[in-house]
């Protein structure tokens, strides 16, 4: 068996306005479209991976949110219907998935030996949240791949960003070690916005695209920011301003999924593909490749 | 039929221990417990209808309220997927819940229901109805815990709930599914292992649980936001429960607490509490906040934000009142457009006015104004800064900044009616604080009105309707 290989990292937002938006079959509300350049952003991540295969993916979602640990499912498929807490109206998916249950026990294992708390999810009954089902779906709309899935540890809320970032540097350098043991080809996701603050009204149709922009300028500032570090390969400054970042920018990084995802990637220096980048309901939301495959060195 | 009235009031923990492993804990099963002789009370209270307000069903767009009349799932915790899993079918009240959506709408409220197949009914919600509600008999509604929401929109979210049981004549349990302090510990433990996280949780969940004994649950209304500071993990669902729920009890001190369970679940302050309306005849209030009737909103972040303030206007006509809350909304009361009427002096140039008001009026060669305060026509923005938040709690503010934007507004409306400032005769100057504001006031008002001589008084008052410490009154003569 060869080296394990991370052949892409990518933050991929999650809002159910995408999947809403596309109106895939398996969702049962219906819209007019709206979001494109998100959507054609996720296009564009689908193009640019579409020539380099890989065994499975690996996803972080901070809609899994667990205070006591970090969670794998632990089974080898989940099916059922997704209906999203806070958007019902727009977010109902019949999924049906699978899962690399393999590489999860691997980086369980791996995680525990580090000392990190970590527990396997085996309840058949378990719904798997919709952020995963969201990024999950516009990132593979043919769910070909099994997953790993893993629940955003909830230490920022607990303790810290600081805190946070200190397990989750940990949990990636233990995820890209399981994943180099375990031969297999794979692709990173951390399912995340940006800036996270939102409108806390609607407009009468969702999808009204002329109602849709960023909450505030601060929240514009700092979006570009961490994408202009993203954009010039430089990984460990979003690192360093992740606690100002997250806090001030009131960030879904705070469910470590960037944090985790940038130490997976053994924090690049070279730079990452802006496919898209837009708002949702005030919140700001990129999609961002780091084409491993380009610089990883293969050493077998 | 019954006046309307809440009947008892619970407060009850999320954690799903107390439906799947009462046994493997001492505590758990004193919860159990608890909670099993809490619906037998509920059941002898004839109670018609059980109200949940639960801190583990999250919002975003306002409150969402659950008008499925019967939903079915199964229910799997995110955390304690391994004690098992808690199939539920519940009895909803779904015409309760439209009525209470439109209620919230009437007072200004952002709210919908929901009613949507497999919508994935929260822990908290879930473990209070199968273990109070063990049969369905009683129907209940379920509504969520809004993210962004403070005290004034928690508040006004009882009292629409209110308007609909009293309307409705039910006899309601009010509900609130909440831990006390939440920081759980962050690795497994051994059930038998289970204890308060730490001394102070414990100690301030005590504190808690003493004021609900002595029914005192406004005082822990008020305590909410220390509470939180204190003992709860900062994510954004604050302590907000005690708030709805001492609302929907008339944020009254006087009514009858008792603790019938006090436990750790999993390092969580977990404790069954009933609460009884009848009146100890003690417990004074020690202080207050500020009573909301309707919630004004947030900054309209999206375009056509105007339409809610005209809606506010149009709630006011139908009966709603919607000045009551001045201090409680950053907001502040509705905004009216300035009254037309002979000899009156209207300007796009100063700020619209708060009531049936015009900006200034003429008579003879004499121009009254009403009273100008410092916010900027427009966008309605205090220079200088608001002197308190939404919820009443205080800022930081400048003065001079405030009263320069004074003499501006005053300047704009005498240059309206044709005069000029060199013209004003007599000032009435309003301060919300003198003590920390006169000589601010007064070195601004030297560069500015003191040049051109207008006799002046200036008194201390208790609150201006917006957030601002100073107003003008302002008398002018206009020879032809
Ligand atoms: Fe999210």
């Amino acid at each position: 068996m060869g080296k394990g290989q991370i052949v892409a990292g990518c933050i991929a937002p999650h809002p159910p306005h995408l999947v809403y938006a596309e109106n895939p079959p398996q969702n049962e509300p219906v819209a007019e479209g709206g979001w494109e350049q998100l959507r054609w952003g996720y296009e564009r991540l689908r193009a640019s991976l579409s020539e380099h295969d890989y065994d499975a993916i690996v996803l972080l979602s901070p809609h899994w949110q667990t205070y006591v640990g970090t969670h794998f499912l632990g089974l080898p498929h989940f099916e059922g219907l997704s209906v999203d807490p806070i958007f019902p109206n727009l977010f109902r998916y019949h999924y049906d998935m699978n899962v690399d249950v393999e590489l999860a026990q691997a980086i369980h294992d791996e995680a525990a030996k580090a000392g990190l708390p970590v527990k396997m999810m085996e309840n058949p009954d378990f719904r798997v949240d919709y952020g995963t089902i969201t990024t999950g779906h516009l990132f593979n709309p043919d769910w070909d791949k099994p997953l790993v899935v893993i629940s955003s540890n909830r230490s920022t809320a607990y303790y810290s960003v600081e805190v946070m970032q200190e397990i989750m540097i940990e949990l990636g350098r233990v995820t890209r070690k399981a994943i180099e043991a375990s031969g297999k080809r794979v692709v990173v996701l951390a399912s995340n916005s940006l800036s996270h603050r939102h409108f806390t009204t609607e407009s009468e149709v969702p999808e009204d695209m002329s109602k849709e922009h960023i909450t505030s300028h601060a929240m514009h500032l700092w979006d570009m920011r961490m994408i202009d570090y993203m954009r010039s390969g430089q990984a460990q400054r979003i690192l360093d301003e992740m606690p100002e970042f997250t806090e001030q920018a009131i960030a879904e990084s705070d469910g470590g999924g960037l944090s985790w995802l940038l130490s997976t990637l053994d924090v690049p220096d070279y730079p990452a593909i802006l496919h898209g980048y837009g708002t949702i309901i005030g919140t700001g939301n990129a999609v961002v490749e780091w084409p491993c495959y380009a610089h990883e060195v293969n050493d077998e | 039929m019954s006046q309307g009235e809440i009947v008892a009031s619970y407060v009850v923990p999320v954690h799903p221990h107390t439906v799947l492993a009462p046994d493997q804990n001492p505590g758990w099963r004193r919860l159990r417990d608890a909670f099993d002789g809490a619906a037998q009370t509920i059941q002898d209270l004839d109670a018609d209808l059980l109200i949940i307000y639960s801190t583990t069903w999250p919002s975003i767009i306002g409150h969402q309220i659950q008008a499925d009349p019967n939903p079915e799932w199964v229910m799997v915790d995110h955390d304690f997927h391994d004690l098992g899993s808690i199939p539920y079918s519940f009895n909803i009240d779904a015409d309760f819940a439209h009525a209470w959506n439109e209620a919230n709408k009437q007072r200004g409220l952002q709210s919908r229901c929901v009613n949507y197949k497999g919508f994935p009914i929260d822990v908290g919600s879930v473990v209070a109805l199968t273990l109070l509600n063990p049969d369905n008999s009683i129907p209940a509604v379920i509504v969520s815990s809004n993210m962004y929401a403070n005290r004034s929109e928690t508040t006004v979210l009882a009292k629409s709930c209110l308007d609909v049981i009293k309307a409705q004549g039910r006899r309601a349990v009010a509900i609130t599914a909440m831990s006390l302090s939440n920081r759980m510990f962050t690795d497994f433990i051994q059930p038998e292992e289970d204890k308060i996280h730490s001394l102070k949780d414990d100690e301030w969940n005590r504190k808690i649980l003493e004021f609900l004994e002595q029914g005192r649950l406004e005082d822990v209304g008020q305590l909410s936001r220390t509470i939180h500071r204190q003992i709860r993990v900062q994510k954004v669902v604050a302590f907000k429960p005690m708030w709805w729920l001492s609302a929907m009890n008339g944020n009254r001190n006087d009514l009858t607490g008792r603790i019938l369970a006090y436990e750790a679940i999993h390092g969580a302050g977990g404790a069954v509490v009933h609460i009884d309306p009848t009146s100890t005849g003690v417990g004074d209030k020690e202080y207050d906040e500020d009573d909301v009737e309707y919630f004004h909103g947030e900054r309209g972040v999206l375009e056509g934000a105007e339409e809610s303030q005209t809606d506010a206007i149009q709630n006011t006509d139908a009966g709603v009142d919607a000045t009551d809350d001045a201090r409680a909304s950053d907001s502040g009361p509705a905004l009216w457009d300035p009254t037309e009427a002979k000899g009156s002096v209207n300007t796009d140039a100063a700020p619209k006015p708060v009531g049936a008001y015009p900006h200034a009026r003429k008579v003879g060669d004499m121009l009254f104004l009403s009273g100008v305060g410092p916010r900027q026509p427009g966008t309605n923005a205090i220079p200088g800064g608001p002197i308190h938040d939404e919820n009443g709690e205080p800022l930081e503010y400048d003065i001079k900044a405030q009263t320069h934007a004074v003499v501006n507004n005053v300047k704009r409306i005498v240059e309206e009616a044709g005069a000029t400032m060199d013209q004003v005769v007599d000032v009435t100057t309003f301060l919300v604080d003198m003590k920390r504001d006169f000589a601010g006031y007064n070195e601004v008002w030297a560069e500015t009105l003191g040049k051109v001589g207008p006799t002046r008084t200036t008194l201390a008052i208790d609150a201006l309707p917006t957030p601002i410490a100073v107003e003008m009154k302002v008398i002018v003569h206009m020879p032809e």
